[in-house]
């Protein structure tokens, strides 16, 4: 036997939060859809220049990411000359051929011509390191490529 | 009879599960930048390179200390541009109909002979490379898309967005062929020394 006693005074009623949750999904749906997973873990240095002319590169499954640049804090047993990344780890000029062997087999035959290759390179790395891994891609005729870069106007940068 | 009410479930808890994948989906988000300037290698060839007549030719020299040479002159980034699209527009020989250039004599025949070649160092720094690179597409767009607008009523920029929209309503078969005529007229040709 037992009696509840209505609580009656002046208090206010607590603010419902049953809508929080609701907002908060909200978001959650925003950064699920926004977020493109990292491929790469960067050992390098990556910060591109801007250009204000840029396309841009519609299909992702059909682009090779070629990273270059000094090797991060993390990283400085490797020294402080640019280097090439290509997928997780520090790689060779000579590598690359094998790379993009590799990239074109992992992918439907007839998609293999329109692979373009994405060149992020670090802004204040040497063009020497750049005209080797052109070089290296005119080899193998891995002609399409795309210097990415921020978008911006060049000459404030 | 008492009306009973079904037992609510507590949702207080729903909140924190939310917000501990929103969490996670901040943390990991990585708002990729996935634009920038598309070109295309040359394809190694052991064919000698035709002759071309050194007034067609816009050499633009960037050094190991990320000075400019155009045209053996020194000059500021900032009028490359300008530089670039005088010579493509000049119509020397005035086979070109639509070209608003000068006319100058000793400059430029027409666009689509045209060629200006680059040339780095090894030194040279990848930023400033970019910018060169940048200006000089920057000159072609400029002139397309006049082209375009006198021709079209349109910028060729819009143009070219227009034919890689899905949901575009117009005619896609003829656009292309109006982007190609600009192309004709205006032709990329931007060599690299290597």
């Amino acid at each position: 036997m037992s009696k509840f006693k209505k609580k009656k005074g002046g208090d206010l009623p607590a603010i419902s939060t049953a809508s929080l949750p609701d907002i908060v999904f909200m978001l959650l749906f925003f950064f699920m859809v926004a977020t493109v997973m990292r491929q790469n873990t960067l050992k390098i240095e990556n910060n591109l220049p801007f250009a204000d002319q840029v396309e841009k590169l519609d299909k992702k499954d059909l682009v090779m990411y070629i990273y270059a640049g000094k090797p991060s804090a993390n990283y400085k047993q490797y020294g402080s000359q640019a280097r090439i990344q290509l997928n997780d780890d520090f790689a060779s000029v000579s590598e690359i051929a094998s790379f993009i062997a590799a990239e074109r087999a992992s992918k439907r035959e007839e998609l293999v011509p329109f692979l373009t290759t994405a060149l992020k390179v670090d802004g204040e790395t040497n063009m020497g390191i750049v005209g080797d891994i052109k070089q290296e891609l005119r080899k193998v005729n891995a002609l399409k490529i795309n210097y990415t870069t921020k978008k911006g106007s060049v000459l404030n940068q | 009879m008492a009306k009973r009410a079904a037992p609510e479930v507590n949702a207080g808890s729903m909140a924190d599960i939310a917000f501990l994948l929103l969490i996670f989906f901040l943390v990991t988000t990585t708002i990729e930048v996935d634009s920038g300037l598309n070109r295309k290698l040359p394809p190694i060839e052991e064919t000698e390179p035709p002759v071309i007549k050194q007034k067609n030719i816009f050499t633009v020299l960037l050094n190991g200390n990320d000075q400019l040479l155009v045209e053996d002159e020194i000059m500021e980034i900032k009028d490359l541009r300008q530089a670039a699209i005088d010579f493509l527009d000049n119509g020397g020989d005035g086979s070109c109909s639509y070209c608003k250039g000068k006319r100058n004599p000793d400059s430029s025949d027409n666009p689509t002979k045209a060629i200006i070649s680059l040339k780095n160092e090894r030194e040279t720094s990848y930023k400033q490379y970019i910018s060169v690179q940048n200006e000089l597409v920057a000159a072609y767009n400029v002139l397309r898309n006049k082209r375009a607008e006198a021709l079209y009523g349109m910028s060729f920029t819009e143009m070219e967005a227009n034919a890689n929209d899905v949901n575009w309503p117009g005619n896609k078969a003829k656009l292309k062929d109006q982007i190609d005529q600009i192309k004709e007229e205006y032709p990329q040709k931007l060599s690299e020394v290597q």
